[in-house]
């Protein structure tokens, strides 16, 4: 068990693995993020009472839903570097950063502009799922602002990982506060929560774009492992021979 | 003609799969186009070393 | 309890004298307290300025303004916190001492908070006053104030402890910081703004004193793991 987890964390033994796994999660994710777009937008009936509207959830939810778990993957990995010292965890959180973040302004955006229609306007501030959002996108900025503020690797790593650490112990806090915060004004919210069962013709696009959205994002994230991993070595002998041998 | 318009909502729908398809194409572009990056750049630096010899 | 070689009337000791010693150094550069709470009425001087002398707008933006006000000068101050003695090497001392780093990190919170956090309260009933605010809800903002701004010390020393040393320390420390913040600022305001109008607001004050309990107990951890990354 443990001598495979150490050739997995081995960077050589990585790096080589990343490049055969990335098909695997590429092709079935953009295969059922095809699926979901086009059943999403034509086949599944309009929703009566947003229309055609609701139709934005097919990106947004799946959006909202990465940005969450794309924190996660960097304060768990972080986590993971600070106790056992494994250098391939941090790299694996430098690289969900910035994928993160771009998810985080995506369901910012989609929400907001799907508030347009719904709510007249393009930011209704009593919606607790948009700000957390928000806030969630802040402490983005922040870990990457930190990141990028020290110079030496290793000390990087490890500061940025106390803070996603201390981060993630926040995020349910900030949820919870937010939800509080919104709750003394009734507001409308766009996701309706223990509403009327979804028709199944709107449920299994949803699924299959959520499901999509996470193999995309895995490909996305080994793929960018890579270079963090080929960086991190660059002085080694194993990339040397790598270069040298393309 | 009348489905793309969806129902009316079609500026807000289009433009919010518009632009999620415009992150998915930037974020793989930039991990490709970072990866190709730091190869030259170690190859580069590699070949300034040899050079140097 | 031993934890290492050193006893509990050791680890208590450690503790208290840490904070005494920064309560000295204040006490030598008077400036450090004084400077934010001035930072602090001159904030709450601003909104009146922007929004209108009316009183009724006044009321209704007292207890946000107070809070965003206090927020805003814990972070001015929080950023000399490990300043100083990073810069002198007492830093370096601290982390060598046979002490536990731990309750050295929350000496010096606790130092910071008497010097920063408590001043901010005993201050915040006069501009309350200048706010129209009465009495019985000046007595729920000084207790959110007291309870929220234990949590901001606590939060704002990991801050602190990760961005000392660095160029540009000070926007970065806001920066990061500022959204971890944010419920404190959220619960400490609400709280005050639902005494103002007479509804229930026991709810805030639990939440508070539940974030700073669970501060306390983990802030300090993460304070001392971050001042020995810094000073690698």
């Amino acid at each position: 068990m443990w001598t495979f987890f150490h050739k997995l964390a081995s960077p050589p033994h990585f790096y080589r693995l990343a490049k055969t796994l990335i098909p695997w999660f590429a092709v079935p994710g953009y295969l059922l993020l095809v699926y979901g777009t086009y059943a999403g937008l034509f086949l599944a009936p309009p929703d009566y009472q947003q229309g055609d509207a609701f139709r934005i959830i097919y990106v947004h939810v799946p959006a909202a839903y990465l940005s969450m778990m794309a924190y996660m993957i960097l304060a768990v990995a972080g986590g993971i570097g600070l106790i056992w010292r494994m250098k391939l965890a941090h790299a694996v959180a430098a690289s969900a950063a910035p994928i993160g973040a771009s998810f985080t302004f995506l369901a910012l955006a989609t929400g907001s502009i799907w508030g347009r229609p719904m709510w007249g306007t393009w930011w209704e501030w009593t919606d607790p799922r948009l700000m957390s959002e928000l806030i969630l996108l802040f402490l983005y900025f922040g870990y990457m602002a930190l990141r990028g503020a020290i110079d030496d690797t290793a000390k990087a790593d490890k500061a940025s990982a106390v803070l996603a650490l201390v981060g993630a112990v926040n995020v349910p806090i900030i949820h919870f506060s937010v939800e509080w915060w919104s709750s003394l004004h009734q507001g409308p919210t766009l996701v309706r929560e223990g509403g009327p069962a979804m028709d199944t013709a709107m449920l299994y696009p949803l699924l299959a774009m959520i499901f999509g959205f996470t193999f995309v994002f895995g490909a996305m994230l080994l793929r960018r492992i890579r270079t963090e991993v080929l960086h991190r070595e660059r002085r080694t002998r194993w990339v040397k021979d790598l270069v040298l041998a393309d | 003609m009348d489905k793309l318009a969806m129902g009316g909502y079609g500026v807000y729908v289009w433009s919010c799969f518009g632009l999620t398809l415009a992150i998915v194409i930037v974020n793989e572009w930039r991990a490709r186009h970072r990866h190709r990056i730091e190869l030259r750049d170690i190859e580069v630096r590699i070949k300034a070393m040899e050079a140097r010899q | 309890m031993t934890v290492g070689n050193v006893t509990t009337p050791g680890l208590i000791a450690g503790l208290l004298g840490t904070a005494q010693r920064d309560l000295l150094l204040v006490w030598k550069r008077p400036g450090d307290v004084l400077n934010p709470l001035f930072f602090f009425a001159m904030v709450c001087t601003l909104f009146p300025l922007a929004v209108g002398p009316s009183v009724e707008q006044l009321e209704f933006a007292g207890p946000g303004v107070l809070w965003v006000a206090a927020l805003l000068a814990m972070l001015l101050s929080l950023n000399s916190l490990f300043l100083s003695d990073f810069e002198d090497g007492s830093l370096e001392q601290l982390l060598l001492s046979p002490q536990p780093l731990v309750l050295l990190a929350l000496g010096k919170t606790f130092a910071h908070w008497l010097t920063s956090g408590l001043p901010l309260v005993i201050l915040s009933p006069l501009l309350a006053v200048a706010f129209r605010m009465p009495g019985e809800t000046i007595g729920v903002l000084m207790a959110t104030l007291a309870l929220g701004t234990i949590s901001l010390s606590l939060l704002g020393s990991v801050g602190a402890a990760l961005t000392v040393g660095l160029h540009r320390g000070t926007a970065l420390l806001s920066l990061l910081t500022l959204p971890l913040a944010m419920p404190v600022l959220i619960f400490g305001a609400r709280t005050v703004s639902l005494a103002a109008s007479g509804d229930l607001y026991s709810m805030g004050i639990y939440a508070l004193a539940a974030y700073a309990v669970g501060a306390l107990s983990l802030a300090p951890f993460a304070t001392a793991a971050a001042l020995r990354i810094s000073n690698e």
